[in-house]
């Protein structure tokens, strides 16, 4: 067999767009062999770093806001940006194209946002998010908000250089999440269990999701709300405002 | 799927590493990937025939070297073997364990020509 095509060697076939005959030899000894090493994820690492470096250096906190479809994160934020913004300036990248409409829905609280075309994307990356922060021109000491695509898989392994990563879980999903979602769980900093207004109604137990979460994760603040009612709420803004105090920019 | 997102990855660094070596293409690529890297070997196979077209890594066969998961107890530092990030420690039952094998996920060595 050629090794460099994996053909048979009938002499047939292409290599790259050039028909060509066989001549060459087929040896394992044609060919050199390179040991890399080279973390496949590393560019993404290095851009998230970036990003980082850049938020820190203007005091903004990134929050990387995961969940599955229609756990509640742009409702979420839809009230955290009316009841934050402007005394806090908060900024919006919009990720999830779950439904079209998420941008407008952010815009109509004024705050500034700009939407992801994520496609067919399972996730957002620190590329994706690096073009999005040079149209956004997110200011000083700002909350910067990342609505990530609607996934509890494919968003783990991709760091987008967010000061916390905020997983929300509601409670219409079953308790069971974080066994299920274990690498998600584990890169996250806190857990929001949101749709706590329907909690009498099914069969979802929060100390045991709780104790499920912390089998998997480092996971120490988990907050229950109710992005509708507005139950809970105060005790995320105040997780928030004191992630933003300890990110001040060093002016 | 963040297997095709991966495979892609993957292509750059081939890409990359036949331009440095002023190579043409590669004909073999081993990779590492760790059992709790989060990739589904199935998910990659499939996303890597679309990720390789028209790219260097078009012929190339691939092999994958797993590497199993093993962690440590932050509680008593007993070493186990893992095949998930829940469980705890043989040793104590402590649930506070750090991941030292098994999330690996690189390039380990291409063929060029
Ligand atoms: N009852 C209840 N419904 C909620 C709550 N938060 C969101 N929802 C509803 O859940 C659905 C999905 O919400 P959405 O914010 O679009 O979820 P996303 O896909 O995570 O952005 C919408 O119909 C919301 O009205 C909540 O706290 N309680
Ligand atoms: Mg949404
Ligand atoms: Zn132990």
């Amino acid at each position: 067999m050629c090794i460099t095509c994996g053909c048979n060697g009938d002499g047939h076939h292409l290599h790259g767009q050039e028909p060509h005959t066989h001549h060459h030899e087929h040896t394992a000894r044609d060919g050199r062999v390179i040991t890399l090493e080279q973390d496949i994820l590393q560019k993404n690492q290095l851009l998230a770093e970036r990003n980082r470096g850049f938020f820190e250096a203007r005091g903004i906190t990134a929050l990387n806001l995961v969940s599955s479809p229609g756990s509640g994160k742009t409702t979420l934020l839809e009230r955290t940006l009316a009841d934050l913004h402007p005394d806090t300036p908060c900024f919006v990248i919009e990720g999830d194209q779950q439904t079209s409409c998420d941008a407008d829905r952010i815009r109509a609280t004024g705050v500034p946002v700009v939407q992801i075309n994520t496609g067919k994307g399972c996730h957002l990356d620190a590329e994706m998010v690096n073009a999005s922060v040079k149209h956004l021109k997110p200011t000083q000491d700002a909350l910067l908000f990342i609505e990530n695509v609607g996934n509890l898989v494919c968003p783990a392994m991709f760091d987008l250089g967010e000061s916390a990563r905020v997983i929300i879980i509601s409670v219409t999903e079953g308790d069971d999440k974080p066994l299920k979602y274990p690498d998600m769980f584990h890169s996250a900093d806190i857990c929001l269990i949101n749709k706590i207004d329907l909690l009498p109604y099914v069969n979802f137990h929060v100390d045991k999701m709780i104790e499920y979460a912390r089998q998997v994760s480092h996971i120490d603040t988990f907050i229950q709300v109710s992005a509708t009612t507005g139950q809970g709420m105060d005790e995320w803004y105040s997780w928030l405002k004191e992630k933003a105090g300890a990110a001040v920019s060093l002016e | 799927m963040h297997e095709l997102s991966i495979a892609m990855s993957i292509v750059d660094i081939a890409r990359e590493a036949v331009e440095k070596a002023g190579a043409r293409e590669v004909s073999h690529i081993e990779l590492e990937i760790g059992q709790l890297a989060g990739i589904e070997l199935r998910a990659l196979d499939f996303a890597w025939s679309e990720a390789v077209r028209n790219s260097v890594l078009a012929h190339a066969t691939k092999a994958i070297h797993h590497i199993p998961g093993e962690a440590r107890c932050m509680e008593c530092e007993t070493v186990f073997s893992i095949q998930a990030l829940h469980q705890l420690c043989p040793a104590c039952s402590g649930p506070f364990t750090e991941v030292i094998h098994g999330k690996e996920l690189r390039v380990h060595a291409l063929t060029v020509h």
